[in-house]
Formats: C-alpha cells, sequence, structure tokens
C-alpha cells in the first residue's frame, strides 16, 4: 500500500496534473479570500470554504481520473493486480496518494486563515478546524467517488467527465428532493444529500453524526471499486 | 512447480481456454506453443492471478492461485505480453518500486544491481523508460519479473520486440535461470521453443493439441519426406532419374541457377527416406548433390498437422 501510495504520489508530478490541480486550488481559493473575508472586512473565512465546495467538485475528478484507467489502459495493472498484495491495499493506496495532494490544497487555505489572525483578536479557531474537517472529508469523498468511476472506463477524459456528473448528481440530491411528490422518497433523498451537510459544517453547525456520514460515504465507494476490479477479473 | 487442472475460462459464450491441464515440474522450462488467439496469454493470466478461471484450478508450488493469491503470487514472477512499465519512471525508481510492492526481503541495492547486470540494462537504469528502445523495454520488462528472486517464472513472448543478437542472449539468459527456476515460456516461434524448451505444449483454439518434449514433438513433426535438393546436371535428365525413384510422389523444378545448377523441391511417400537412393542414383550418373536439407513445416503446417487430423495430438502422446 506505501509502495502505491508513494508511486502515484511522485507520478502528480511526473505529469502536470498535480501542478494544474494546486494551481486551480490556490487561484480559486486566493480569489474567494480576496472577495470574502479581504472585501468585505469580516474575519471569517468559512465563505472560502463553502464557495471552494463547486472548485473541488470540478478538479477532484482530475486528479482521481488516472488512478485506476490509465493502469488498464498502459496493462500496468497486470503488474500490481499480479503482486503480492490484495484489492483493497491497490485502491486505498491509490486513494491516499490523491488524499495527500488535496491535503496539500487544504494546508493553503489554513494559511489564510493564520495570515488573518494577525489583524484580529476575534478569529474562530473552533470554527475554522470544523470547516478544515468537513473540507477533508468532502474532498475524500469526492476522490473515492472519482476513483469509483475511473475503475469502471479505461480512458481518462471519461473518468473525468463521469465523476464530475457524479459529484453533480450527489449535489442535486437536495434539488431534486425538493420538487419529489413523495414525503418517503423525499426523506430518503435528503438524508443522503451530501450538500447540506457540508454547508452546515461550513456554517459552523457541527455533529458527529456528519462525521459518521461522510465517511460510510467514502468507505462504501472504495468497496465498490474493489469489487468492480475483482469482478473484471471474472468476465 | 506448476500444476494446472482442467482449466477453463470463457468470455461469454467464447471458450478461449478450454478444459486443459499440464504440469510443469521444479527446473524444468515448458513452452507454451500456439498462433495468436490461441490462448496462451489467457492461460498465462489465469496462472498469475490476473484473471480468475471459470472452471478448473491453477497451483503455484502447492498453492492455489484462486484460494490463496497472495501467497501463490509471492512465487511468481511475471512478464505479461505488453511490459506492465510505468514509462513516466527511471529504470531505476521502476524496480524499486516494484521491489517494494513485491514486499522484497533481499538486500534492495545489490540485489536490483545483479538483476540489471543480468539482463543488461545497468547502462540505462537513470533513463525514463519512455525513451528506451522497444528491447530495452522488453528487458525492464523482464528485470521486473526476476525481482525478488520468485521460483516460478510466466514469461508471455519474452524475445518479442528484440533484435537478433538480444534474443539470443535473452534465451541464453532463460536457459541459465531455467537450472533453479520453474518457467513457462510462450512463443508462436517453434525454433524458439525447440532451442529453450524441455518441454513442449501446443495449444490451438483453447484445447492443448500436443504435450512432449522438445525431441519427441520435433521428429513427430519432422518433415524428411519433404526435401528440398539443389543438384548439378541438365535438369530434363536429372528430373527423370529423380522420378524414378520408387516410393517419390513430386519433383518440382524451384529454380534454375548458374552452371548448370538447378534447385527441386521433392516430395515422397510419408514415412519413406529416398535421401540414400537418390544419392547412390545421381552419384552413378555423376550429377553431384551440392544442398540437400528437409523442407521445414512452418508453424501453420505444424498445426494443421497437429489440429486438422483430429486424433493426432493423441497419436503424439502414445
Amino acid at each position: 500500500m506505501i509502495a502505491i501510495l508513494k508511486r502515484e504520489f511522485n507520478s502528480y508530478f511526473y505529469s502536470p496534473v498535480g501542478y494544474v490541480f494546486l494551481f486551480v486550488f490556490f487561484a480559486a481559493s486566493g480569489l474567494f479570500f480576496l472577495t470574502g473575508p479581504l472585501y468585505t472586512g469580516v474575519a471569517d473565512i468559512s465563505s472560502v470554504f463553502s464557495m471552494m465546495f463547486w472548485i473541488m467538485m470540478i478538479i477532484i475528478p482530475v486528479l482521481t481520473m488516472r488512478l485506476l484507467a490509465d493502469d488498464r489502459r498502459l496493462k500496468t495493472d497486470q503488474l500490481t493486480l499480479t503482486s503480492p498484495i490484495s484489492l483493497t491495499s491497490i485502491v486505498v493506496g491509490k486513494f491516499l496518494s490523491a488524499v495527500v495532494i488535496f491535503s496539500i490544497g487544504v494546508l493553503m487555505i489554513l494559511f489564510y486563515a493564520v495570515a488573518l489572525s494577525l489583524f484580529t483578536e476575534s478569529m474562530n479557531w473552533v470554527g475554522i478546524w470544523g470547516n478544515v474537517l468537513g473540507m477533508m472529508l468532502l474532498g475524500m469523498l469526492f476522490i473515492s467517488v472519482g476513483i469509483f468511476v475511473s475503475s469502471l472506463t479505461e480512458n481518462q477524459m471519461v473518468a473525468a467527465i463521469g465523476s464530475m456528473l457524479m459529484n453533480f448528481l450527489l449535489f442535486s440530491v437536495e434539488l431534486i428532493a425538493a420538487i419529489v411528490p413523495f414525503k418517503f422518497l423525499q426523506e430518503a433523498l435528503y438524508s443522503i444529500s451530501v450538500f447540506s451537510r457540508y454547508s452546515q459544517i461550513t456554517s459552523g453547525i457541527f455533529d458527529f453524526r456528519m462525521i459518521l456520514f461522510f465517511v460510510s460515504f467514502i468507505i462504501c465507494f472504495l468497496f465498490l471499486t474493489v469489487r468492480n476490479m475483482e469482478r473484471r477479473r471474472w468476465n | 512447480m506448476i500444476e494446472v487442472k482442467n482449466l477453463s475460462k470463457s468470455y461469454g459464450s467464447k471458450k478461449a481456454v478450454d478444459n486443459i491441464s499440464f504440469k510443469v515440474n521444479e527446473s524444468e522450462i515448458l513452452g507454451f506453443l500456439g498462433p495468436n488467439g490461441a490462448g496462451k496469454s489467457t492461460t498465462m493470466n489465469i496462472l498469475t492471478g490476473y484473471l480468475s478461471s471459470t472452471q478448473g484450478e491453477a497451483r503455484i508450488n502447492g498453492i492455489d492461485i484462486l484460494s490463496d493469491p497472495i501467497a501463490a503470487k509471492k512465487n511468481i514472477g511475471y512478464l505479461p505480453e505488453h511490459p506492465p512499465l510505468y514509462t513516466d519512471m527511471t529504470v531505476w525508481e521502476y524496480l524499486d518500486f516494484v521491489y517494494s510492492l513485491k514486499k522484497c526481503k533481499l538486500p534492495k541495492k545489490s540485489h536490483l544491481e545483479e538483476i540489471c547486470t543480468l539482463v543488461k540494462i545497468s547502462d540505462v537504469s537513470h533513463r525514463l523508460i519512455k525513451n528506451l528502445s522497444k528491447g530495452y523495454q522488453q528487458r525492464v520488462g523482464l528485470a521486473q519479473a526476476l525481482v525478488g528472486n520468485p521460483s516460478v517464472l510466466i514469461l508471455d513472448e519474452p524475445t518479442v520486440g528484440l533484435d537478433p543478437n538480444q534474443i539470443i542472449e535473452i534465451r541464453t539468459l532463460i536457459k541459465k535461470l531455467g537450472k533453479n527456476h520453474t518457467i513457462i515460456l510462450s512463443s508462436h516461434i517453434l525454433p524458439e521453443v525447440q532451442a529453450v524448451c524441455d518441454r513442449i505444449v501446443v495449444i490451438n483454439k483453447g484445447r492443448i493439441a500436443a504435450d512432449d518434449s522438445a525431441e519427441n514433438l520435433a521428429s513427430n513433426l519432422s518433415a524428411d519426406h519433404k526435401l528440398s535438393v539443389r543438384i548439378e546436371g541438365p535438369v530434363r535428365e536429372v528430373k527423370k532419374i529423380l522420378e524414378a525413384i520408387p516410393d517419390m510422389k513430386k519433383v518440382i523444378v524451384v529454380k534454375e541457377m548458374a552452371d548448370n545448377i538447378t534447385e527441386y523441391s521433392i516430395e515422397s511417400k510419408e514415412n519413406t527416406d529416398i535421401r540414400k537412393e537418390m544419392f547412390n542414383r545421381l552419384a552413378s550418373r555423376k550429377y553431384p548433390i551440392l544442398l540437400l536439407k528437409s523442407a521445414e513445416l512452418t508453424l501453420e503446417e505444424i498445426f494443421i498437422k497437429l489440429t486438422n487430423a483430429e486424433f493426432y495430438g493423441e497419436e503424439l502422446k502414445q
């Protein structure tokens, strides 16, 4: 698992993908920091976190698109799948490599918070840590979705667009729920709404059930990925 | 040791591998011979745990690849048809990655250096794999299979893309490795498997057509009744002499060359040897034979021979 994690992490910087991801992440968060806390003069960076939802929805698929799709296209999966390691450690290794890159981006937002705290005494650090945790959970959820979609195809572009659609679907569950006429179905859809939970976190409401919600979502998608790779061997 | 029992693999309704069984003993090199699409790669992919079989079992050193894949895979070094190379890495980085992927315990630097020397890639070890030629890439693929010194090596067409000198080098290397490894090697070139392997399994359309030692198979498949000869002498007379030999079926003039020399392709009845008779008759008339060789069967002819006559495989075994 460590070997896979290391290789995948390094490979982000062999190609432009890692740099592009971090550039867009830094640029977007910088812009939101500028238009949010700096223009309004309010020492609260939670707006940066909530705006980043949209950016993450689009750029995390770029981070995950090649993780499994490329292995299949280049036939390097013949190396990893015939090595004495389990499918789970391959998938988790790849998952963690994307998580590490993503964390570098999140660290940058923390840097804004530190910069802001130099000019004010009323920094809400608890709220910021809550936001960071929420963002990490959301990012990991998108990454697990991306890995799952990447395991379905050999084509990176298909994987990227597919996971963007999946992310959009996860977001729009709430919109769909609003117009669904059946109470039961509506509640079911609300109960899996990612966006409402994330916006709760960014608005300062924090609940351990939310952590559980995200973690189970992530595990579910990683599990589906492993099962899908297992299925391919049988076909 | 590799044991394969009643192995089948279907893709939908198409059977890629159909009920094959064979065994490779320790320190034996088995050649897997078959045309493209015969099921060679599929079988190898099943043996290495990349694909799972529809039916039957495969054991590596006694460990079932399906029930305990991780333990079985520890014993295998696999070079697939397309070497599984991460082309964005240097050769050394790649081998280092494979080393940790296989959880290898041998001393890293000396082990990897030894492999690089063995397959002769030391001089390119710090170059990016994507910038290497096909031959070098193939050798990096072979190096990857050797990491961790596994007791079983499965090599899918290891000499593809190499130049003639490299082919000889790799064949010599495989022979050397065969002294203390169990090796399966696939190819669609008969002379190649004959040169390297102790035993040959011929596979066609997912079935085993023959399983025999290299010598037996070669003699069974030899074509002594089909000869190619070059004789000095007037064409008409020589042809007449040749046609007069008993058991002669066909004499064809292939090419008339300078200085009264002509090349003939002759075919006698099967299981007859007319070479002595032909020599005596031509010698008595002072028409010297300048060249005499048995026409080699092409791979296509072998498969036709082994597979069209339905029981030929059985005959060979007996």
